[in-house]
């Protein structure tokens, strides 16, 4: 019981110092913390629309931190998450170009689309994976190279092959026909289908790599990998595996947000939501039981901070210094705790 | 310098790790520290040398009280420390790992450090070649280091915890000449191990650890049994051989050759039957890791043949020999063996066949508890492999083996266990063999090797001897052939026909 409690103090205490250093970055720029605060929960929390609209950020988020913490089971760094999410918002482009014209029936064109862009994920994730499992390349380079790639990728198709007509414009590509629309609530931009996978995705991953043989062996593999093998499991395979896994999850984000969010193939279609991701992780300790509330406030923070420039004239990347402070106090404070923790044992037995 | 240890506690959780103990150590002798696995020999060690506070109890030094924040600290007071599993070694050149943690910090003579390092290697006889990289070193050659280093640092009580294993007897020799010279000094010596005949050469004294306590001390001349009954509470013996009768053959080895960059092994020819056990014998890095290492399909021959029952592995994969039944158990436990982080429940469930594919929480316990019974690890189900001492992480390796394998290569098996479990874990393995299982281990404890294996191959810098019977043979002719003596004629001139 009072290890609980002292599991939550801990939190409210991170997130107390987390807070307190953004209050001052705020004063800094000659804001009020207090009103800056008020204007994200209202922003995030205040209506219905709101919220779904948290929501909406929240799949794509979800669904990336889903798919590293498979990676960092086997103990991957998997920076390539951005690009695994951009190529599977192009292949899920590709399928919707290509049928959107024919009168293939709404839900299989979708269902398509939708399979390949987990393929477009896995495949991406799945080079960073053979770099690193054949090539020896550390799959940091490969995934940030991949990224890269990846970048110049979507940029290409949208000025070149894929223009609208006449010109091409950051605005992206030409949007698909209403009736290939993901559904959404009436009213709101939240689609239940999308919010569904990403729920279930992190349903997946945790029972995946809490309760099955397929998880207890990544983590042998992550954190062993010559005793791994020596235990008999083909540690190659389960990296690739892990990758492999992984980038679904991302190719999934990427095709949520061309088929439900934006309709079509924008630039920007990642949104950072894989380097969001990764803070995500790191905030909780690679712990798949918390992902799906921290995703969710995280999603609140970016939400809510829309408001800002125009209520407090302060760029909206003020999330990010909550989320980045969020993330480092977090660290600092695990390390603090583990060191009393211990000393208080030792003095215990006094 | 003279230590005491007054009422030392330590607890980790549950276990009472050292219980009340009470010891004065005068300077200019080796003291030895002798008890089984898990006795507490290592934590009270650490406490003396800064790396554990005790929950309890005081330090003193020439009689003044000594408090110890770090392992920093203990250096200062003159205490230095090798450890029982070697910390990692970067791979840093000898002379940069020499002049490791020197207080003087920046500006560091390093013309100065090479004399140091040389002159005194050279006092000792160790021959260390300051340019050369820490990784490229044998175990022996790390531990001369680290005591070289350590004296250069000022330590005047030098611990050594188990230092004999893993290292050939050739540098067994030095080490303890050096002991030797260290005490006569003035130096105090500390002597961790739970072989009663290192104590019976080297110790002015011996202490006695059991379950956390300290059960009694002993000065020469030493009465052994005495001894084993205090370290295990009763007598002990290794019992007589056994003698299992063998079957059909098991393994094939066929003019095979083995190489890497340092070493060549060529022209092994070995039938390996149901139930036989082959000792490896010879000093370490003579080939005995690549024989084995290629049986189990870890290394690719480049000539040669190798077949188990029946069909030809060779160029197959370490995983298919494990589908047929060859399992492989390494020497270097937590690098190799077993997963730092993972429990001994998680790896009870990866060890075992697998049925379906989530995991069977309730019935991976009942296992784990059975085995940790079975197998008397001092440990929980849920702790994790790292928190076992050094002991009960082998008996640990051993209890993941799979049931009705058809042959275990084993490097070092009872390495760092005790007598007592020594002979439980051969009697395991010897109830396997009567199963028909065959075994094929290397090891550097030369009685181990004479009393459990049927047939012995030596090896000498690459060179394989023919299978000697080990019931006609002795200590002292394996000795000399572990040396080189009477290698040259015998294999050599099959060597020249196999050409
Ligand atoms: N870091 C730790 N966390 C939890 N338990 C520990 C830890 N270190 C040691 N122990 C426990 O304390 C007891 C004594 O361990 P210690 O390593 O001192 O034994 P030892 O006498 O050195 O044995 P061995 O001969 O096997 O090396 C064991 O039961 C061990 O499991
Ligand atoms: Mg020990």
């Amino acid at each position: 019981m009072s290890k609980q409690l002292e599991r939550w103090g801990f939190v409210l205490l991170a997130t107390l110092v987390a807070l307190i250093f953004t209050s001052f970055v705020l004063v800094l720029a000659g804001a009020s913390p207090v009103a800056a605060y008020w204007y994200i929960l209202k922003g995030s929390l205040g209506s219905w629309t709101k919220i779904s609209d948290v929501m909406v950020a929240w799949v794509p988020l979800l669904l990336a931190t889903a798919g590293l913490l498979v990676t960092f089971a086997a103990g991957q760094w998997n920076i390539g998450v951005e690009g695994q999410i951009v190529l599977g918002a192009i292949f899920t482009t590709w399928v919707m170009r290509s049928l959107q014209h024919t009168n293939t029936p709404a839900a299989i064109v979708l269902i398509l689309a939708f399979i390949a862009g987990a393929f477009g994920g896995a495949i991406w994730s799945a080079f960073a994976g053979i770099l690193k499992v054949y090539g020896g390349v550390n799959e940091i380079f490969g995934g940030l190279g991949l990224d890269f790639v990846a970048v110049a990728l979507i940029l290409w198709l949208i000025f070149g092959p894929w223009k609208r007509p006449g010109i091409g414009s950051m605005s992206g590509t030409e949007p698909f026909p209403h009736r290939l629309w993901l559904p959404t609530i009436h009213g709101t931009r939240l689609s239940l289908w999308a919010l569904a996978i990403g729920l279930v995705s992190i349903g997946v991953v945790y029972f995946l790599l809490t309760g099955t043989y397929f998880g207890l062996k990544l983590k042998a593999v992550g954190r062993n990998p010559k005793a791994a093998y020596l235990m008999g499991i083909p540690t190659t395979k389960y990296l690739m595996g892990a990758f492999i896994i992984s980038g679904i999850f991302a190719g999934l984000a990427g095709a949520v947000q061309v088929t439900a969010v934006y309709h079509r193939l924008i630039p920007a279609i990642s949104s950072g939501y894989g380097w969001l991701g990764l803070m995500v992780s790191m905030l909780i300790n690679f712990q798949a039981a918390w992902a799906a509330p921290v995703t969710f406030f995280f999603a609140a923070l970016n939400i809510g901070s829309i408001q800002l420039p125009i209520m407090l004239k302060l760029d909206s990347s003020l999330s990010g210094v909550l989320q980045g402070a969020l993330v480092l106090s977090f660290l600092l404070l695990e390390g603090a705790r583990r060191r009393w923790v211990k000393r208080r044992e030792e003095a215990k037995n006094e | 310098m003279k230590i005491e240890l007054r009422n030392i506690h330590k607890f980790f959780g549950p276990v009472h790790a050292n219980n009340n103990i009470t010891l004065s150590i005068p300077s200019g002798s080796i003291q030895g520290l002798l008890g089984e696995n898990g006795a507490g020999k290592s934590t009270l060690m650490k406490i003396l040398s800064g790396y554990l506070r005790p929950d309890r109890g005081e330090i003193l030094l020439d009689g003044k009280p000594l408090v110890l924040n770090s392992p920093a600290d203990a250096i200062r007071a003159g205490i230095g420390m090798l450890h029982q599993d070697p910390l990692d070694f970067p791979p840093m050149k000898v002379l940069d790992n020499f002049m490791m943690g020197y207080p003087r910090g920046l500006g560091l003579p390093k013309r100065e450090a090479r004399e140091a390092l040389l002159s005194l290697a050279e006092q000792f006889g160790f021959s260390l070649d300051p340019d050369a990289y820490v990784d490229t070193l044998t175990i022996g050659e790390r531990q001369q280091l680290e005591i070289l280093r350590l004296l250069w640092l000022g330590a005047k009580i030098l611990i050594f915890d188990e230092p004999t294993t893993g290292i050939s007897a050739q540098q067994k020799e030095k080490l303890f000449a050096a002991l030797r010279r260290l005490a006569s000094e003035g130096k105090t010596i500390i002597f961790v191990t739970h072989k009663l005949e290192e104590v019976e050469v080297l110790c002015d004294r011996v202490a006695v650890l059991r379950a956390g306590k300290l059960v009694g001390e002993a000065y020469p001349p030493y009465n052994l049994d005495d001894l084993v009954r205090m370290m295990f509470g009763k007598v002990i013996s290794k019992g007589k051989r056994i003698e299992i009768p063998l079957g059909k053959p098991v393994l094939q080895v066929k003019d095979l050759a083995v190489e890497d960059y340092r070493l060549r092994i060529e022209g092994v020819n070995l039938e390996v039957r149901e139930g036989e056990v082959i000792g490896l014998a010879g000093m370490e890095g003579s080939g005995q890791r690549h024989l084995l290492r290629a049986c189990a399909g870890l290394i690719r021959p480049v000539g040669g043949e190798i077949w188990v029952d029946g069909e030809n592995m060779t160029g197959k994969t370490y995983h298919s020999f494990l589908r047929k039944g060859v399992a492989y158990l390494p020497a270097d436990r937590m690098k190799e063996g077993l997963v730092p982080g993972l429990t001994l429940s998680e790896h009870f469930a990866l060890a075992q066949e697998q049925t379906g594919f989530v995991i069977d929480r309730a019935a991976v316990l009942k296992r784990t508890e059975e085995h940790i019974k079975r197998f008397n690890i001092r440990g929980r189900p849920d702790s994790t492999v790292e928190s076992l001492s050094g002991g009960n992480q082998q008996r640990a390796l051993l209890a993941l083996l799979r049931p009705n394998l058809r042959l275990i290569l084993m490097e070092h098996p009872t390495r760092g266990l005790d007598m007592e479990s020594a002979i439980w874990v051969w009697n395991t393995l010897k109830e396997r063999c009567r199963q028909r299982t065959a075994i094929f281990f290397m090891s550097s404890d030369l009685e181990e090797i004479l009393h459990y294996s049927d047939r012995i191959l030596v090896f000498f810098g690459g060179r394989v001897s023919e299978p000697l019977d080990a019931r006609t043979t002795t200590v002292e002719q394996l000795g000399q052939l572990i040396g080189g003596r009477g290698f040259e004629s015998q294999p050599e001139a099959a060597r020249e026909v196999a050409k």
